[in-house]
């Protein structure tokens, strides 16, 4: 998990790649803005430019920093708490 | 042979003769089983099998309609799964556990009345404590029985509740019971227990990684969705499943990030993916339904697959903790691909099975107009993406380099796997031919493949990955640490230890005063006065005796010494026999 881990060439490969990638996505999603593609949205907010990439980001951070900030702090005990 | 044999006995009984196999041949039978029992299944029609008369109940070991067939169908199919990946085993014990266990599974989706859901049900409940048992260790010892403990009370709950059922209704009938009256609210709890509801849940999280590398693909397919199907059957369109259901989709996985061992993040993506299947009971129309029950095949396969890939690390390196793993894609390249198909499914990944049944569920609860949960079940497909899609893949193969270099996984391990994963594939990219001609209900056809769909599916994921790749070089992702989180079973856990002492003290003072008072005071008196009642009498006649022939006080002492003896001894010279005697053919005469 240190900073030795990513320093492969395959994992940086694989870094740009995603960053590429998630760039690439997001345009596609700007071409729902033209009339032509309709997003059969059941909600309003779905028609948003980038909704879900946002949503998906912004959940994931919320769920590491409730999850390590939050909930371990409560939780966590040493391995042979039960024994 | 026109007439089907019912499949669930064919397991069950079949199951009880694996001990009298060896080696080869041992495989070859096990495999028959659910070979047979499939071909059986193949016969089936909708209608009733197999009816019995119990206590002037009629009952019924086969219900087949489409819903009890596509349980049917995959619980038979993972049964040959896990018989493959389980092959190298050599204990009879776990064979035979993960037959009475998958056995009773069936039985519990065939039956036609509550009675014999019921043994079903219970059996069930054994096979999965013999399936942890066989690990033979003491922490599966603990595990099991506090597997038994939670599941004897949901048992019992269930019981109560199916009793006072038939004594309304006057029939053991299992069909449509919803929520009304007493009975129900029991029955649902019961249910409940085994379907992992949130606080009852912890069961789940706490035993499931205690058992063996294989009997977890038993444990992570029967007791959940047997739990789904029963709800299915008695509770559609209950409307508190839905937030039932959304609570057991998004609590687990914030356990799941800061877990350390990979079981049990997957027994808690376990809960998550079996809270969208009760979402889609609760939601209640036929498209959610449907949803539901996809799920339940795709999950079957796909939490299989994952279990599978994370068992087969277990086996040969024989870890499983985060902290303890990585780096292992070079020496097990054939299992950590499978792995990926499993993380990919769960994900819900297009072309993947997930992508498929997951999205019937969303859709119903976006048709429904339910605007919180839809955005919280996307919040939890987001997180399961985050946990399950990249954690388990990220930490066992990946990540760190471990310096573990083993053999890649034995042949009948791949097998399995391959089978599981080319599933996992088929159902996403052909669900016309594969899943939706199972579905049960009524509905209009869903088709998940749409650009607006797929694109919107794939922005969630791919911007989850950033924010899981962005956090983790930004040193703000939690580092995996050796520890244990604690969850609901600290209730029985730590609460067990507590009774055990508030009993211990309590019950051993009440304990120890009444030996003190009871035993040690009035008894042991007692037995004194029997034992020394007669020579006190005695001496108390003699004395005056003594005294007026004129003893003296040291002979006296004497004297009572040795009458002392006699007495206790039951034996008396024969002059105070004599005398004796006269003394009570006195009394006798003078009263």
């Amino acid at each position: 998990m240190s900073d030795s881990s990513h320093k492969s060439k395959t994992a940086k490969a694989i870094i740009v790649g995603l960053f590429i990638t998630c760039a690439l996505g997001a345009l596609v999603d700007l071409l729902f803005l033209s009339d032509s593609f309709d997003k059969h949205a059941a909600f309003e907010w779905e028609n948003w430019p980038g909704f879900y990439a946002v949503y998906g980001f912004v959940a994931c951070v919320l769920l590491v920093l409730v999850s390590k900030y939050i909930l371990r702090p409560l939780v966590m005990r040493d391995e042979d708490y039960y024994e | 042979m026109n007439n089907p044999l019912p499949p669930q006995l064919i397991i069950l009984i079949g199951g009880l003769l694996i001990p009298l196999f060896k080696g080869k041949l041992r495989l070859v039978y096990m495999l028959a089983l659910p070979l047979f029992a499939f071909f059986n299944y193949l016969k089936l029609e909708e209608g009733i099998y197999w009816t019995y008369s119990f206590l002037s109940f009629d009952l019924v070991l086969g219900r087949v309609d489409k819903l009890s067939l596509i349980f049917l169908n995959v619980f038979i199919v993972i049964t040959v799964i896990a018989v493959i990946y389980n092959s190298h085993v050599k204990g009879k014990m776990e064979h035979f556990s993960g037959f009475l266990y998958a056995g009773s599974a069936m039985g519990v989706i065939l039956a036609g009345d509550l009675i014999t859901f019921f043994i079903f049900w219970e059996l069930l409940t054994v096979g999965a404590a013999f399936l942890i048992l066989v690990r033979k260790s003491s922490r599966s010892l603990g595990a099991a029985t506090r597997y038994l403990l939670v599941h004897v009370v949901g048992g019992l709950v269930l019981l109560a509740g199916i009793v006072l059922y038939i004594n309304e209704n006057g029939s053991a009938d299992f069909g449509h019971i919803g929520l009304n009256g007493i009975s129900s609210y029991f029955i649902f709890f019961g249910f409940g227990v085994n379907c992992a509801w949130p606080i009852v849940h912890s069961w789940l999280s706490d035993t499931y990684p205690e058992s063996t590398a294989g009997g977890i693909i038993f444990m992570a397919t029967f007791t959940t969705k047997a739990a789904i199907y029963a709800l299915l059957r008695g509770f559609p369109g209950e409307p508190s499943l839905v937030w039932i259901g959304v609570g057991m989709a998004t609590f687990p996985i914030f356990y799941a990030v800061i877990e350390n061992d990979l079981r049990k993040v997957l027994a808690y993506s376990l809960i998550n993916q079996v809270g969208f299947m009760v979402v889609g009971i609760g939601i209640g129309t036929g498209l959610s339904m449907n949803g539901s029950a996809a799920h339940v095949y795709s999950d079957i396969l796909f939490k299989g697959l994952l279990f599978m890939s994370v068992g087969a690390v277990m086996h040969q390196t024989g870890k499983v903790k985060a902290t303890e793993l990585g780096g292992l894609f070079k020496s097990m390249p054939f299992t950590g691909t499978c792995c990926m198909i499993g993380a990919a499914s769960i994900s819900a990944f297009p072309l993947f099975s997930g992508f498929v049944s997951k999205s019937i569920i969303m859709s119903s609860a976006a048709e429904g107009n339910r605007p919180i949960v839809w955005l919280a079940l996307l919040f939890a497909s987001a997180g399961v993406f985050h946990h399950a899609g990249i954690k388990i893949p990220f930490f066992a193969f990946f990540s760190h380099d471990s310096g573990i270099r083993v053999k890649e996984a034995p042949i009948n391990m791949r097998i399995a796997m391959g089978i599981t994963a080319v599933g996992c594939i088929a159902i996403g990219i052909f669900p016309d031919q594969t899943i939706y001609p199972l579905l049960p209900f009524e509905a209009p056809v869903y088709e998940p493949y749409t650009l607006a769909h797929v694109t919107g599916q794939t922005l969630l994921l791919l911007f989850s990955a950033l924010a899981f790749t962005l956090l983790l070089l930004g040193g703000i992702y939690p580092a995996e640490i050796r520890a244990i989180n604690i969850d609901s079973d600290w209730i029985y856990r730590k609460g067990g230890k507590a009774f055990y002492a508030v009993m211990d003290k309590s019950l051993n003072y009440i304990n120890a005063l009444a030996y003190k008072s009871l035993i040690a005071g009035v008894t042991n008196n007692l037995c004194k006065m029997a034992k020394e009642g007669p020579t006190r009498a005695m001496i108390l006649i003699l004395t005056p005796i003594w005294e007026v022939s004129g003893v003296s006080a040291e002979q006296q002492t004497d004297l009572k010494k040795n009458l002392r003896n006699h007495v206790e001894n039951g034996v008396f010279p024969i002059g105070i026999t004599a005398f004796l005697s006269v003394v009570l053919l006195g009394i006798l005469f003078f009263f």
